[in-house]
């Protein structure tokens, strides 16, 4: 990681560029108590593009509280470098004051507190605010949306998308690209993408059968913005049909296809493009190393990992922006770009906060008129939070051990597998947990939690390759979720070690034994990737759970004893 | 066409001249191999391409693609696979370019790696992992 100060100077020095990011303007003004709206948009446009990204909002039309995550360890050279810098360090490395609105936006710390005064955060309405707000100062800014957009809700998975489709175009976006909308399955994806009013990108969509980019997405768009020539290259999620289940979209292939990206940039480069923008859904260490391997990329807006910084990240003369997730933040970047090269950038990631921001009133009722039909189910409220309900972290949250609890005495079983997504809203301790907060920690289209056996020994397989999946030292052979979530067994992980060898000590909690590798175990889990999983959905099942307990109250999980990070 | 194994596809571009590498009941070491393909020959690192994915959407057909230009020669192997020889290109003078891709299948994660005999008579070699992975949970 690179300070902000060494940052601008290395900029400056090794490529003429000139940068500058506004956060510190509203981390100080945040910490004098003096935060409104127009010092969260205050921004001295700069250079002649600017570029708005929004990335993973997860179908969070509402306002929400989410906390960021505590432990999210980097392995090989990113080790300790950004985004794997959190809590304290990550206060420290941005000038970051204690108890500011910035350390509750940014930080995991003192969160249940935090919220309290400071409030929810995102919302699409609050969203579709700043967005205006930006056009007004440069009404041909491109708003681009890295994706995970049709997916997370109560409302989107019973329109099958349409919700956020209706609301997304009244944002009226530039160009996206995708991850979870292809979990509709491709017929209804290919439905959507053919009536979009915008592009529908990536360079490494391709046709299965024959290995070609497909026809349906297109690798690249121009725009001409400013008097400046400018292309923006579509990425989406490298590994969808091994991270989720293939079966729903078998006719489309993707990967991450650094060479062919390489081909994308020499054509657009080759047919004028003076500034050449990816938006990007590979997640932030893999977008690190694609920066290296592919020449000619300036600005990578990056999603997929739901990072958020303050600044972007410089890797050779390519910027990257990471603009967190669930609503929660928008990234402008201003560009002067001149005589075909980008001389210099202004950028700022600006915080949703949901009480400073006056909402759009035309999105509000935009988003009101999706949610309608179905507000009486959403609102039922079906137990409480005792303590805080939260999912991000390599290893767990408390949301997530709710649910493996459930999982564990609905399902019967010894040992309980949950999916380690990075989606979902927290609960604050003492707030109703209504059907729809449910829904957002849990809603997908194949939510069937399945009961079955399994040895020891393939459990342990299981943990070493979803380990992998994470802590591979390559990024490019990394997936960007986190461990799956295990409720009954514990275990130590050396995140330092290869496949094979990172997961020791696994014990069953219930009896205190080693796990024995010979011996069947009883599996409840959910979110199988495989075709035919049959078992009630994980909603049905954690609202089961909650219902009898009434208030939930998971206590510190000291399951996981981690090593090497 | 009959190929040694279903699953894979072969396709050679321009005067590609393909011949399959029969499966041995027990394989040799890929040393034994790589020695017997270039008489022991250096390899330079430099020459050859591979285009493999890193991770194997379905590890029963895993799309590669070899060029080396001005090869007349390209070995792929599957350094895990119970038979490691998957095939060998052979490129005759005329060929347009000398590229080939095709389909295989991979018993699980494992080194893939080609070998060139290039214009000049020397030997080039690229390598890269690709995983076979049981699947997991995208962010």
């Amino acid at each position: 990681m690179i300070s902000r100060r060494d940052f601008m100077q290395v900029s400056m020095a090794a490529s003429a560029l000139v940068g500058a990011s506004g956060f510190g303007n509203w981390s100080r003004l945040a910490a004098q108590q003096r935060l409104t709206q127009d010092q969260l948009l205050q921004f001295d446009t700069f250079g002649n593009v600017s570029l708005i990204h929004i990335t993973d909002i997860h179908a969070q039309l509402k306002p929400v509280y989410f906390r960021e995550p505590e432990i999210n360890i980097g392995v090989g050279a990113n080790r300790g470098e950004v985004p794997h810098v959190t809590g304290a360090g990550f206060r420290r490395l941005y000038g970051i004051e204690d108890g500011s609105p910035s350390a509750y936006a940014l930080s995991y710390n003192d969160f249940s507190a935090l919220a309290s005064e400071y409030g929810r955060v995102g919302g699409l309405d609050r969203v579709a605010t700043v967005v205006n707000a930006i056009r007004a100062e440069r009404p041909d800014a491109i708003l681009l949306d890295g994706g995970d957009t049709w997916h997370g809700s109560y409302t989107c998975y019973q329109t099958a998308g349409q919700d956020m489709v209706n609301a997304m175009n009244g944002l009226k976006p530039d160009a996206m690209t995708f991850h979870w909308e292809f979990t509709l399955g491709s017929e209804r994806v290919n439905e959507i993408v053919a009536g979009l009013p915008f592009a529908a990108l990536g360079q490494n969509i391709f046709d299965a059968e024959w290995d070609e980019p497909a026809e349906a997405f297109k690798p690249y768009k121009f725009f001409e913005r400013g008097g400046v020539k400018i292309a923006v290259i579509g990425q989406a999620f490298p590994y969808m049909p091994i991270a989720n289940p293939g079966w729903m979209f078998p006719e489309y292939s993707f990967g991450i296809r650094d060479q062919h990206m390489q081909e994308m940039v020499d054509e657009v480069r080759g047919q004028g493009a003076e500034l050449v923008v990816l938006l990007s859904h590979n997640g932030f260490d893999v977008d690190k190393k694609m920066a290296g391997v592919v020449t000619g990329i300036d600005v990578i807006l990056s999603g997929h990992t739901h990072d958020a910084l303050p600044e972007p990240v410089l890797v050779g003369e390519t910027i990257i922006v990471a603009s967190g997730s669930n609503g929660k933040f928008v990234s402008r970047v201003d560009l002067d770009v001149r005589d075909g090269r980008m001389m210099g950038f202004r950028h700022k990631l600006i915080p949703i906060f949901s009480d400073v921001i006056a909402p759009d009133p035309e999105m509000t009722r935009l988003i009101d008129e999706q949610r309608a039909p179905y507000a009486a189910e959403m609102a039922e409220v079906i137990g409480t939070a005792g303590s805080l309900l939260y999912r991000r972290g390599n290893f767990n949250g408390s949301w997530d051990d709710v649910i493996c609890d459930a999982l564990l005495s609905e399902r019967e079983a010894e040992i309980a597998l949950s999916p380690g997504v990075r989606w979902g809203p927290s609960i604050l301790p003492g707030q109703d947990i209504t059907r729809e907060d449910i829904w957002n920690v849990t809603s997908m289209t194949y939510p069937n939690a399945y009961r079955t056996e399994m040895t020891g020994e393939f459990l342990k397989v299981v943990m070493e390759d979803v380990a992998d999946n994470l802590f591979n030292p390559d990024p490019f052979y990394q997936q960007g979720g986190d461990m799956v979530r295990v409720g009954g067994m514990g275990y130590r992980i050396d995140v330092t070690k290869p496949q094979g060898q990172r997961i020791t000590d696994m014990t069953l909690l219930a009896t205190g034994e080693a796990i024995d590798p010979a011996r069947n175990y009883v599996v409840a889990g959910w979110a199988s990737v495989n075709e035919g999983t049959e078992g009630p959905p994980i909603w049905d099942v954690v609202e089961s759970h909650i219902r009898k307990l009434g208030t939930v109250s998971p206590t510190e999980n000291t399951s996981v004893t981690v090593v090497g990070a | 066409m009959d190929f040694t194994r279903r699953e894979t596809l072969a396709l050679g571009a321009g005067a590609a001249l393909l011949s399959f590498l029969p499966f041995r009941a027990n394989a040799a070491a890929v040393d034994d191999l790589i020695a017997e393909f270039t008489g022991g020959a250096e390899m330079a690192d430099a020459g050859v391409e591979l285009n493999a994915p890193e991770i194997a959407e379905n590890g029963n057909t895993v799309p590669i693609e070899v060029s080396a230009p001005g090869a007349s020669a390209i070995l792929l192997l599957a350094a895990g696979n119970p038979t490691p020889p998957v095939a060998k290109f052979g490129f005759g003078p005329l060929a347009g370019s000398q590229t080939a891709s095709t389909r295989i299948r991979l018993a699980g994660t494992q080194e893939v790696i080609a070998i060139a005999q290039l214009g000049d008579g020397t030997f080039a070699r690229t390598s890269k992992t690709v995983k076979v992975t049981i699947g997991g949970c995208g962010g």
